[in-house]
């Protein structure tokens, strides 16, 4: 036993390890690894633990984690790069399933011995789980476009009243255990509902923060479900998972200046009372010959790329057109706002795989410092994040999030499939503004006529 | 109430161990690079499997006629190894990426 016990203390350390270095760049990849050795060590250990009541099944046991390894593994190598957010929300989801499934069970099992403390621990992990199950499903649906926002002014208030419901069902049920005999399966019940609610109003450009929170929220389920199975490694890595999920989570609520309880009960959304006529004035077009001549005699020119582009699965095609306007003497870079796309770092990822040096990527702050020297901004399908009513809109539903100012460069050029609002259905007024051009189309084929076009200019 | 004061009571090197690791988790991540946020949540992601323990202890335990445990415990075993395998391999895709520089 005292071996078992050593060996899961060193899976902890791995764990450890793994994420610290997972948070520097240099050493992620390997961090990444140490992780993975850090979990199969600790599942080969759950196999052999000696313990009471042991019925072998280990066929079953195998055959499991044979099915899970090869699904597992032909998910994540068939997904593609821009659906990566999603795929992430699924998996998270899944695991928080996991917490369910074994809390039902402990749940029926429970007897009289049972202890006041350890009901409460496993309906937490049943409640917290389940929210992050059906709440991870729902922004899977959304972030691949299958589920639409839900929302109305009373959704917040609806919300509390599920929560308060699970929350008192499961002090009923702790305090006065088997009173009522469907109560477990209603508690279960209402606590998938409340995940399904919870997340189901809150606006698109708040989704990479409710992931970063779900997985959080899986931490925790699985630290419960620690408690419950006396088990230190799933106790400190679910812990570990807890707590820098909230940081990370928290990080990401200052990078768009708005607190985490905004995020859950706001939420943005397209009924802001205030600019209700929103932003009019005559759109200008600008012909892809025009962009293609102004980048190529540009000194400076800075893409700034969206969910649009990873949609479009452009990023190869900014890499070509930065290519040729390198070799043709234009300085080009990419300013990065952190919460572009649908998950935070998504267009770091994005522009990575299309081989776009580390240098070019410029972060919010120093890009907005470039911004005044530049000559040419290309919007490649971004909206909320160059929206300048964050900076002079009280009225915005994004007022005080900080922006892309690219309205300090001299020529802004959007691309754009149509006038449509952005993901968070917030209107722009940045495409009605006189230095803007809007050049219409897929942003793949434009970027690739702009760089079709450059190149013809020798 | 009572009963709930006692079980911390009973078990204060646990909860000294709790604090200890949830401080630990806030150290890790406080300084973390935006460029690292999809990877680092995409690989902790992958950790929070983990209660795949719970599971394979759970069918461990249940009796060969106990289908209900037996098949839900399997289910369970198989989300969660999703969970940590998917998890880890799509995390190791998205650094490699970074890696080639």
């Amino acid at each position: 036993m005292e071996y078992i016990n050593l060996l899961y203390i060193f899976s902890t350390v791995l764990l450890i390890i793994g994420l610290r270095k997972l948070s520097s760049p240099s050493s992620a990849a390997k961090g990444n690894i140490i992780a993975a050795v850090g979990m199969g060590l600790a599942t080969v250990v759950a196999m052999f633990e000696p313990i009471e009541g042991d019925q072998g099944n280990y066929v079953l046991i195998l055959l499991s984690l044979l099915i899970g390894t090869v699904v597992g593994l032909v998910f994540s190598k068939k997904v593609a790069m821009t659906a990566v957010p999603e795929l992430v929300s699924l998996f998270n989801g899944f695991g928080g399933a996991c917490a369910v499934a074994i809390s039902i069970i402990e749940v029926m099992k429970f007897d009289e011995a049972v202890s006041m403390g350890a009901r409460a621990t496993t309906y937490l992990a049943m409640f917290i789980g389940g929210v992050a199950f059906t709440g991870s499903l729902i922004a899977y649906g959304k972030l691949s476009g299958k589920v639409k926002d839900w929302k109305s002014g009373i959704s917040s208030y609806f919300n509390l009243i599920w929560l308060a419901l699970c929350l008192g069902l499961m002090i009923y049920e702790v305090m006065f255990m088997g009173q009522v005999t469907y109560l477990p399966m209603l508690i279960l019940v209402v606590s998938l509902i409340y995940g399904f609610t919870f997340v189901l109003p809150i606006g698109g450009a708040d989704m990479p923060v409710v992931i970063s929170l779900l997985n959080a929220f899986t931490g925790i389920a699985a630290a419960l479900a620690g408690i419950v199975y006396g088990n230190m490694v799933m106790l400190l890595g679910g812990i570990l998972v807890g707590s820098s999920g909230t940081i990370l989570t928290v990080l990401m609520c200052n990078a768009m200046n708005r607190s985490l309880i905004n995020v859950i009960i706001g939420g943005f959304g397209g009924s802001s009372a205030s600019s209700a006529a929103g932003p009019q004035g005559d759109v200008k077009e600008a012909t892809a010959n025009d962009t293609a001549i102004m980048m190529r005699y540009a000194s400076n020119v800075m893409i700034i790329p969206g969910y649009g582009m990873a949609v479009a699965q452009a990023q190869k095609a900014c890499k070509e057109l930065d290519k040729s306007l390198t070799e043709r003497g234009v300085n080009v870079n990419y300013a990065i706002h952190p919460v572009a796309g649908r998950m935070p770092g998504h267009m770091n990822v994005l522009l990575a795989e299309a081989d776009v040096p580390y240098n070019k990527l410029i972060d919010l702050d120093d890009a907005n410092a470039m911004l005044s020297d530049t000559d040419v901004c290309l919007v490649v399908g971004a909206n909320d994040v160059v929206n300048p009513s964050a900076l002079d809109d009280p009225g915005s539903p994004i007022y005080g999030m900080p922006v892309l100012e690219i309205l300090k460069s001299k020529n802004v050029i959007v691309l754009k499939r149509s006038m449509n609002k952005g993901y968070s259905g917030i209107e722009n007024p940045l495409f009605f503004h006189e230095r803007t051009k809007m050049l219409f189309g897929d942003a793949k084929a434009t970027i690739e006529t702009l760089n079709s076009e450059v190149k013809s200019m020798d | 109430m009572l009963e709930i004061l006692d079980y911390l009571k009973d078990n204060v090197l646990t909860i000294n161990l709790w604090i200890i690791t949830i401080y630990l988790g806030f150290e890790i991540i406080s300084k973390v690079p935006t460029v690292l946020h999809t990877p680092l949540m995409s690989g902790s992601n992958a950790i929070s499997g983990i209660v795949i323990i719970g599971a394979i202890i759970l069918v461990r335990q249940s009796s060969p006629e106990d289908y209900l445990s037996l098949v839900i415990g399997s289910v369970g075993i198989v989300l969660a190894t999703i969970n940590v395998v998917g998890g880890h391999a799509v995390t190791n895709r998205m650094l490699e990426m970074f890696k080639k520089k």
